[in-house]
């Protein structure tokens, strides 16, 4: 289950050749590398699964079934949550808001529920309030719900949107440069996160910079060059790759 | 002095009107940026239907205060549903259009709007069976018509009523959500388009209650009635700060006092002039509006 698997996924801007038959996969509690230059692709392939740009060709399955061509919020209600490189928590909310919507998708009341408050509505409140704080706590914010999401550090932020990604219920977990900006200390509790997420059966998929992060924990990597795989490997063999080492420096 | 504390309280209740209009236009505009200039067809078409069910049930020998009831719901429930309509046509194909787009094809469907309902209805003025909320208190020389509290005590409802959804409600996250970062709410599984055609319903709801209060008050329902309605409740979300909910109540009361001090002092021929008067000022000096600084606090 939640194994996902992209199949020769290829995606064009009008001439720009931004993808060209990307295929890779990833399975349970495993936690994949994406990495490549500035330009290569990485955050292209998140937005191809979430469904924000469509594939001009390939598919994507998850989960046993086709997901290509699904909306965003379709993506996410099959289990696939995903965090930005610059963040995007919902700034005006407060740490408990923010992962609260993230349940949007796993509850149901309507208006008329609502406005009612019907027994119903607020016993759904109270379960997704309790989700949301739970993983707040697994973040280590527990003790920042009320906080508005503008007001936490920059460190905080970034768990908190790893934080909303989790209370969103998924099986994968999509990070975008998780690790940018934070200082080495951080970068190392990040890695002990990410150790947790998977412990909960959750596989990872990341696009990160920080080469000590991702030979930390990733299990496997994928390395793209200008929307092309160059390589896919364990990371002591991409570390002595070639091709990948002409692609990062040059020759 | 009696005079002041009567127009106080006839502005109150004209406000209060005002304010309920401009919450969807305020709440639409929060969402996807667009002046439904089409709201203001929503507040007349819910004061026909208000109408058309009140005689209707009045015949079947219903309580008054049942018929009022009854009616004000269905009505609430019929805009909704000609504002979810008009959306999906209207608005939904141009989401990707530029905003010019959106905006004329509002006002193309406020005159599609209003001339279906004269075709349908005819250019007279429609009678309101106003004896259900007559009588009310005398002091002296002010009064308070049942009908005043009626006005004022159903907004006060409706305003709680908004304020518990947007902010302790899944619906009402999502809408905050959707106003701040369409893309980022569609990945954490929100629905945009369902919020937004939402977003259109409650706004419509509230206008059509609106359009049953005004009817009530004044008598009567016209097919045009909710043009300079409509157009002094966009003036007063645009002087509360156009986005905002809060900024929506405060323009309405505003709006409305000036509008009744100004014809109970100054002119009565005049007291359309000063609604305008303020959304020139207002669109000159602040365009934010006076919650305009924390627009995106409480912007739906």
């Amino acid at each position: 289950m939640a194994n996902l698997t992209l199949d020769d996924i290829c995606v064009r801007f009008g001439g720009l050749q931004a993808l060209t038959d990307v295929s890779f996969s990833l399975t349970e509690g495993e936690v994949v590398g994406l990495i490549g230059p500035n330009g290569a692709g990485k955050t292209t392939v998140f937005n191809v699964i979430t469904g924000v740009y469509k594939a001009s060709s390939g598919k994507v399955d998850y989960d046993g079934s086709t997901i290509t061509g699904l909306r965003p919020y379709q993506v996410l209600s099959m289990g696939i949550a995903r965090t930005f490189q610059n963040i995007r928590l919902f700034q005006n909310m407060t740490a408990l808001e923010n992962c609260m919507v993230a349940q949007h998708s796993r509850s149901k009341v309507g208006v008329i529920g609502a406005v009612l408050r019907s027994s119903a509505q607020r016993r759904e409140e109270e379960v997704i309030a309790e989700k949301s704080q739970k993983a707040l706590d697994f973040m280590g914010l527990g003790d920042k719900t009320d906080e508005v999401a503008s007001n936490l550090p920059y460190g905080h932020q970034r768990r908190l949107e790893i934080a909303r990604a989790l209370a969103s219920e998924p099986q994968t977990i999509l990070l975008d440069e998780p690790a940018a900006g934070l200082n080495p200390a951080e970068s190392v509790e990040l890695m002990e996160y990410i150790g947790h997420i998977t412990d909960l059966g959750i596989n990872v998929l990341m696009v990160e910079h920080d080469m000590k992060v991702v030979m930390g924990i990733c299990s496997r990597i994928v390395v793209l060059d200008h929307g092309v795989m160059i390589a896919e490997g364990l990371p002591g063999e991409i570390r002595k790759n070639p091709t990948v080492i002409e692609a990062y420096l040059g020759q | 002095m009696e005079f002041f504390i009567q127009q106080l309280i006839n502005g109150i209740t004209l406000g209060a009107v005002y304010a309920l209009i401009a919450l969807g236009y305020t709440m639409v505009y929060g969402i996807i940026q667009l002046i439904n200039f089409a709201h203001g067809e929503f507040f007349a078409a819910g004061g026909y239907m208000g109408v058309i069910l009140i005689s209707y049930l009045a015949a079947q020998g219903l309580h008054p205060y049942a018929c009022l009831g009854i009616s004000l719901v269905l009505s609430m429930g019929y805009c909704a549903l000609l504002a979810m309509a008009v959306e999906q046509l209207a608005y939904k194909p141009l989401r990707q259009a530029s905003r010019l787009a959106a905006l004329l094809s509002a006002l193309g469907m406020s005159i599609f709007l209003q001339n279906g309902l004269m075709l349908t209805q005819g250019v007279y003025d429609k009678p309101y069976p106003t004896e259900i909320t007559a009588g009310g208190f005398e002091w002296g020389l002010i009064s308070v018509s049942y009908m005043q509290i009626f006005i004022v005590g159903l907004t006060a409802v409706l305003l709680v009523a908004l304020n518990i959804l947007v902010f302790k409600t899944r619906i009402g996250r999502a809408m905050r959500a959707t106003s701040q970062d369409k893309v980022m709410a569609a990945l954490v599984g929100i629905n945009s388009n369902r919020v937004i055609a939402t977003t259109f319903a409650i706004g419509a709801a509230l206008a059509a209650a609106a359009g049953i209060m005004v009817g009530l008050y004044y008598g009567s329902v016209n097919y045009s009635m909710g043009f300079v309605p409509g157009i002094k409740a966009f003036a007063a979300a645009v002087l509360g700060g156009i986005g905002n909910i809060t900024g929506a109540l405060i323009g309405g009361l505003i709006i409305g006092m000036v509008e009744i001090f100004a014809a109970g002092y100054i002119s009565g021929e005049y007291k359309d002039v000063f609604a305008f008067v303020i959304l020139i000022g207002v669109l000159y000096f602040r365009p934010t509006g006076i919650m305009g600084e924390n627009v995106d606090d409480t912007r739906v």
